[in-house]
């Protein structure tokens, strides 16, 4: 596998390849109680403030607290549930304004692509955050693959529905299927993921399997999980958290700690796996992407466009 | 429909056993609490954890004190009065407790924060009242208390727990995102417990002065 990092993706928002090849340091905490005194450098860096600092969090608590309403509402709950989630095989059917659309098997749909390892911020709408070594393509070069005609603007994704497959859908959490969607611009930046791996790993079910999107300036919700369906249309697709409470809940779904949730604060965010006595930390504009992604959304105001 | 003359054996037995269980039952999120805390480390976010589980407690208890007189109704069993202050300032605990959680390992005792929270976030405004309500409610409970301010003005002061159970059940509504079952199923004990009294209110003429606590 050819890990490449393309040249306009700062190496700030990549871990520095020292950080990641020492990964399993950080894998378990019984890992870390071994390095015993071996440990304090890293423990002086567990309290550090520093953003750029991006200390992958624990692979055990990235797989175990999720938001992923179809496998249950309890962020303990996805694990469980989607233990035995099959997505061999998978498909992806592509529609909408794109020059041939097709029904595609997913091996077919990543083949020819670089599959990168990425790590990134992870900022919940709900005010807590995480550091995730995903793995994955460019949705620049998945997009283009795909061809999609010059006059499509918006890109949808939707997720599986099979209630016999995700529980979750037999209640009525959320309006099934899961839809999300971005501008073409956003999911052409260099930034946006096709994700289908984590920690070096396939990705597991509880966390999208076997497609997701990443869009790591964006809340957690702007995710498409288990992705069935990509839409290419000129009208601006209508979104599932968007749908449910458009006050609480814009299309774009910025980071922005300066724009609050009607019910509560985005100024600051608990990083998850910190422990107890852990205090919160500042939210970053763009959750820290500000410098890739700002320019997306010059002109606009995002107090309307949230 | 009660015989208060011939009193059942497993009566008796309820009626010794009862301050016991509730001791222990109030007691009981201590040891759930600090078991995960010890044992499982409360998960990803155990100050997100704590803050919920002691307010769940508290929504517990503050359900089933008011469940104590329509269980003294349907059963006679009118020796349960003093549970009700019994599970009534067990609900206060907790609601202490989760208080005590928000103020000191959320916030960090961050005063502007917790200010700019009070003023801005509905849900915490409704908290924090329905914190004062309990206070009230709690600091008045004595019987010292009943007897200053008079059996009946002492009652109408305490309906006020049903103000209490409505605006915590607002709280807990507004304070999660989409998963309003258990909030909901909150708004549906105290609506079916408050419905109780209001109809023996209307269906009984006034209780004889036989139980001045009723």
């Amino acid at each position: 596998m050819l890990i490449r990092r393309p040249d306009d993706i700062p190496s700030s928002s990549i871990t520095p390849e020292s950080v990641y090849l020492n990964r399993r340091e950080f894998v378990g905490a019984a890992g870390a109680l071994a390095m015993g005194a071996l440990a304090v450098p890293s423990a002086l860096a567990a309290t550090s403030r520093d953003r750029q600092d991006l200390k992958p969090t624990s692979e055990d608590i990235v797989t175990s607290y999720n938001n992923f309403y179809e496998f249950g509402t309890g962020k303990d709950e996805p694990k469980d549930q989607a233990e035995n989630f099959k997505t061999i095989p998978w498909t992806v059917k592509i529609e909408g304004m794109v020059k041939t659309p097709k029904t595609w098997d997913l091996q077919d749909l990543m083949t020819g692509l670089t599959i990168e390892d990425r790590v990134y911020r992870h900022r919940c709408v709900e005010a807590w955050s995480m550091v995730v070594p995903w793995r994955g393509v460019s949705m620049k070069s998945f997009v283009n693959k795909l061809e999609p005609m010059p006059s499509a603007k918006y890109v949808e994704f939707t997720t599986l529905f099979d209630p016999s497959r995700m529980p979750g859908q037999k209640t009525r959490a959320l309006p099934w299927p899961y839809v999300e969607a971005y501008r073409m611009d956003e999911a052409q930046n260099p930034l946006a993921m096709m994700v289908t791996g984590l920690y070096g790993k396939t990705l597991p079910p509880q966390n999208g399997a076997p497609l997701r999107t990443v869009m790591p300036w964006k809340y957690g919700f702007k995710g498409c999980k288990s992705i069935v369906k990509i839409r290419f249309t000129d009208k601006q697709p209508k979104t599932t958290w968007n749908d449910v409470r458009a006050d609480e809940y814009g299309f774009y779904g910025n980071v922005n700690p300066a724009v609050d949730h009607p019910r509560w604060s985005q100024a600051k965010e608990r990083v998850i796996g910190g422990g107890l006595l852990n205090s919160k930390i500042a939210t970053l504009p763009f959750n820290g992407y500000a410098d890739q992604v700002a320019s997306l959304y010059a002109g606009m105001d995002l107090r309307v466009n949230f | 429909m009660t015989n208060v003359a011939a009193r059942p054996r497993g009566e008796q037995m309820v009626r010794r056993l009862v301050r016991p269980a509730l001791w222990i039952l109030a007691f009981l999120p201590i040891v759930t609490i600090g078991y995960s805390m010890l044992f499982t480390g409360l998960g990803a976010n155990p100050v997100k954890e704590i803050e919920h589980l002691t307010g769940r407690w508290a929504m517990r208890f503050l359900a089933a004190s008011l469940a104590v007189t329509p269980v003294i109704r349907l059963t006679g069993w009118g020796w349960l009065i003093p549970q009700r202050r019994f599970l009534g300032l067990t609900a206060f605990g907790w609601a202490c407790a989760h208080l005590a959680v928000y103020l000191g390992l959320d916030s960090v005792f961050d005063i502007s924060d917790i200010v700019e929270d009070v003023v801005k976030r509905t849900y915490i405004t409704v908290g924090m009242l329905t914190f004062l309500l309990l206070v009230a409610l709690a600091l008045t409970s004595t019987k010292a208390s009943i007897k200053r301010m008079g059996g009946k003005k002492w009652q109408r002061l305490h309906r006020l727990v049903y103000v209490a159970a409505v605006t915590a059940t607002i709280h807990y509504l507004w304070a999660v995102k989409k998963d309003t079952f258990v909030p909901i199923l909150y708004f549906g004990i105290f609506a079916t417990l408050l419905g109780f009294r209001l109809l023996w209110r209307r269906g009984r003429p006034p209780a004889p002065a036989r139980n001045a606590n009723t």
